[in-house]
């Protein structure tokens, strides 16, 4: 009795805080400030190289690693979804390589993305590839 | 893409707008309306999965929580070997939830079967953790919570703690059960990935609730990488980097009273996960005994599934927000 009261409570408890309503400051199509995480990248990730910006085959496996990790909130294409903003906007298609990987692995946790540092460094930067190849009328590859 | 078990989650079943039927099945009186919700969660399931890149861990937290909104269901296994009594196969299920990123939280139901004895459920876990730090820093704290509601016949051995040993175990279950824990467990998870590696120490401190029992401690720690760093062009099962592999190590350190090494058990363990791109994870782990307090073999596998945008689901089933 007192252990289903107590499961009870814990499963409403967080299912009411689900990430579309409860998180203070989540993501809404209509912020302003949505982009404004980009501009707090410190200097040296800013200038960062990206190692894999030659790489023949980033693209592609970019866009798969997009698909299984990002497309869920993102959009299929990046277009955006109701969860997150598009990725093809000229704020991230400006930001340096540098920046968009330190959002990835950084996330923005009270906005609800999750940080992503679990993906090995070289997922990430192929991931900075394939937004990056967005911005030059690119597709993921299907 | 090629499903690994299309039979149990046939893909042609995500094209059908089941969830709406169902709906509209409901509102004209045809089923009740927990038959619906019961429904909708199976299509939900269906209809969402999502890709996980897991840990191997099986005892150890590394700091990444559950994605936000998503529902990851697991199922292990664990069979050990018991000196002085019958081997076990001991079993859970655990429901993981992503309320936040940065809280995320988990139900666990215990069983366990004794050789030549009886299989019986053991009790539940109410699992909380939360992360302490917004971005990512040199070490990165997790403060994990949990609450557990388990007899004394449970063996999942998820935690060494205090002065568990082998022995405890050989006890037959109809004694065993007899006694009721209301555990209150506390850990703090340090984790930190660098160049492939993830390397993740947990300290525990446990005081069941009932009685005048001491506080209790423990330890785990683990280390791993993917075997490829770097992602393939092409989706694959068999891919390196779909593979990682580690170690870990955990034990007790007494209690309050008692405190260090001294009749305490301890494990070291070989880990491997299999992260499918068809949205499954399989982990498994051999957990050797390090002294005559453990026991022999600790032989653990599990199969763990991740559900994507689980809580928009319910909270649409439920008849909220959109």
């Amino acid at each position: 009795m007192t252990g289903g009261l107590i499961i009870s409570v814990a499963l409403s408890f967080a299912l009411h805080s689900s990430p579309v309503s409860a998180q203070k400051g989540s993501y809404s199509p209509d912020r302003k400030d949505v982009y404004d995480e980009l501009t707090k990248a410190p200097k040296k990730a800013v200038n960062r190289g990206n190692p894999m910006e030659h790489d023949p085959s980033a693209v592609a496996a970019g866009a798969n690693l997009f698909e299984q990790h990002c497309a869920e909130c993102h959009g299929e294409t990046a277009e955006g979804g109701r969860k997150a903003p598009s990725l093809r906007a000229d704020p991230v298609q400006q930001a340096t390589p540098g920046t968009l990987f330190w959002i990835l692995t950084n996330g923005v946790v009270r906005r609800g993305m999750p940080v992503w540092s679990k993906l090995p460094e070289p997922q990430r930067w192929q991931i900075v590839t394939y937004l990056k190849s967005l911005g030059q009328g690119g597709n993921p590859p299907r | 893409m090629t499903p690994v078990f299309p039979a149990l989650f046939p893909t042609h079943l995500a094209r059908l707008d089941l969830h709406s039927a169902a709906a509209e099945a409901s509102r004209r009186g045809k089923l009740p309306r927990r038959l619906l919700i019961l429904l909708s969660l199976v299509f939900v399931g269906v209809a969402l999965p999502g890709w996980a890149q897991e840990n191997p861990y099986i005892v150890t937290y590394d700091h990444y929580l559950e994605e936000p909104g998503s529902l990851e269901v697991e199922y292990f296994s664990t069979f050990g070997t018991q000196r002085q009594g019958n081997d076990f196969h001991a079993f859970w299920a655990e429901f993981e939830y992503g309320a936040t990123a940065w809280w995320t939280t988990e139900l666990y139901l215990d069983g366990q079967t004794t050789f030549g004895d009886s299989t019986i459920f053991t009790g539940f876990r109410l699992e909380n953790r939360f992360r302490l730090l917004q971005r990512e820093h040199f070490v990165n704290p997790v403060l994990y919570v949990e609450y557990e509601q388990i007899s004394g016949a449970d063996k999942i051995l998820k935690e060494v703690e205090g002065h568990d040993v082998e022995s405890d175990y050989a006890v037959p279950n109809a004694i065993a059960r007899r006694a009721h824990n209301h555990e209150l467990e506390l850990k703090l998870l340090l984790s930190k990935t660098f160049k492939g590696w993830n390397i993740a120490e947990n300290t525990l401190a446990a005081k069941n609730l009932t009685g005048g029992n001491p506080w209790e401690f423990g330890y785990a720690i683990g280390a791993s990488r993917p075997l490829a760093l770097k992602a393939s062009a092409q989706r694959c099962n068999l891919c390196r980097e779909n593979f990682i592999a580690g170690v870990e190590m955990y034990g007790g350190l007494g209690d309050r009273h008692s405190f260090g090494l001294h009749d305490t058990s301890h494990y070291l363990a070989p880990v491997v996960a299999w992260n499918l791109p068809s949205d499954w994870t399989l982990r498994l782990s051999a957990g050797f005994g390090l002294n005559d307090n453990s026991h022999r073999l600790l032989l653990r596998w599990g199969v763990a599934r991740e559900f994507s945008g689980f809580g928009e689901m319910i909270a649409r089933v439920f008849g909220g927000r959109k």
